[in-house]
């Protein structure tokens, strides 16, 4: 392995392998109702960044895509959405999980549960609009052009709509967010690496995905033309 | 610019004229809504149950509106017209006309919705038809583009109303909270900040139409 081109693959290894470690067995405060459940800010909140920095690559290849028109690009943009939408789905239910232990229940119309299930909607109607355009140039010129749309529009949602309205989540509506558990910031130097890890883990993903699916394409194209002599 | 924006408006508006089915249709699509709900609810003594039906019945009647605006222009037409006008004025003309079409149908729904289900609490008006102002030029940005995209696609009509309702959702929840404090004649100066927020959205998605519709427009 090329050490001085691959060191980020590394420093991913082993973050996750901290976060995992510190995770599950470092020292937490003990707080009524969350208990050990605070635990999940090291899992839960780093899918969100993981998420929304991967659907943030997607946009730029789309922009990209719309400059140059390369067919490279839409590649990456596309596995991009792939991996930011599974990690979105993995937030969602580390969310889930957490919220039967101590809200009591799996779901509630809440502002910020609504924003996730928007952009799962969001990216769930771009896959539809890719799978209903056949010509290649054409999906990747009108997908990349929704993602540019839905992606400024889901920052917008998620901008404005938490203060409209009151939040059951930490953080919002006067209920403390992990900010007042940490004041001895024992928590944080879990918390930052874990962020980074998983974002880290997340470009990961998407490389290998994007790398496998160019040699698809090249297999498909090698195979029609032996098809063809 | 002004002068191709202007002839494209004035056929489009000549053309609707020309076949009024089209925009018959969709005004008898919305008063048949709003009796299918009538007959449905009977009453609703609940004015925020009131104005959310309201704006589910305008949501649905904008995506059928504004679902034309591409689909009708037949493949010809639409090299014609490649041919003679820049896409700039193409797509401030389309999304002007659905501006003026959402504000006609805005009109005539609140009317019948007023007419067939009675009662209304709408305590301050001028809030309520200033917020539905607004939200007529927002559907029209956000939807006139996703009808361009629905309509370069094999099944348009679905893909139409899966493509608008996620993106549409911040609007139409500031639309919703505009007039929920208008029916409850709230005053004014409290609503200045949701106005505020449904004009930096119509703002930032009629900037957006302008700027990608030239990628949607070549084939």
């Amino acid at each position: 392995m090329n050490i001085q081109k691959n060191w980020w693959k590394l420093l991913a290894s082993l973050l996750l392998l901290y976060t995992v470690i510190m995770g599950f067995a470092g020292e937490v405060p003990a707080r009524d109702i969350l208990n050990e459940t605070i635990r999940n800010l090291y899992f839960h909140v780093p899918m969100w960044f993981g998420m929304i920095s991967l659907l943030f690559i997607s946009v730029i290849y789309g922009i990209r895509y719309l400059n140059k028109g390369k067919a490279e690009d839409d590649i990456y943009a596309r596995e991009a959405a792939h991996t930011g939408v599974t990690m979105g789905m993995l937030g969602l239910i580390t969310g889930s999980l957490w919220a039967r232990y101590t809200w009591g229940t799996w779901w509630t119309p809440d502002t910020k549960l609504n924003g996730a299930a928007i952009t799962m909607l969001i990216y769930f109607a771009y896959f539809i609009l890719r799978g209903s355009v056949e010509d290649e140039q054409k999906k990747a010129r009108l997908s990349a052009v929704y993602s540019i749309f839905a992606f400024v529009m889901m920052i917008v949602f998620v901008l404005i709509l938490p203060r409209m309205e009151d939040s059951l989540h930490p953080g919002n509506g006067g209920n403390p967010g992990f900010s007042k558990y940490d004041l001895d910031s024992k928590m944080r130097m879990v918390f930052y690496p874990a962020v980074l890890g998983w974002i880290l883990l997340g470009v990961w993903i998407l490389n290998v995905r994007a790398r496998l699916a160019k040699m698809e394409e090249i297999v498909l194209n090698n195979d029609l033309e032996m098809k063809e002599l | 610019m002004m002068k191709e924006v202007s002839i494209l408006l004035r056929k489009e508006i000549l053309l609707e004229s020309r076949q009024k089915h089209a925009l018959n249709s969709l005004i008898l699509y919305l008063v048949s809504t709003v009796f299918v709900c009538k007959l449905c609810f009977r009453a609703i003594p609940d004015p925020g149950s009131w104005n959310a039906l309201f704006w589910i019945i305008m949501l649905f009647s904008s995506i059928n509106a504004a679902g034309k605006s591409f689909v009708q222009d037949s493949r010809a037409r639409f090299i014609y017209l490649y041919s003679v006008a820049s896409p700039q004025a193409v797509i401030i003309s389309k999304v002007l006309y659905n501006i003026l079409l959402m504000l006609l149908l805005t009109g005539i729904g609140f009317l019948v919705y007023l007419v067939l289900l009675g009662n209304n609490p709408v305590q301050n008006m001028p809030l309520f038809l200033l917020n539905a102002f607004l939200g007529s030029i927002g559907f029209s940005a956000i939807l006139t583009t996703m009808s361009a995209i629905a309509s370069r696609t094999s099944n348009s009509f679905t893909l139409m109303a899966v493509l608008s309702f996620p993106l549409i959702l911040p609007l139409l929840m500031t639309l919703i909270r505009i007039s929920k404090n208008a029916i409850d004649g709230i005053d004014s100066s409290v609503s200045y900040k949701y106005l505020f927020v449904l004009a930096g959205i119509n703002v930032i998605t009629a900037v957006l139409s302008y700027l990608l519709f030239p990628y949607l427009w070549k084939d």
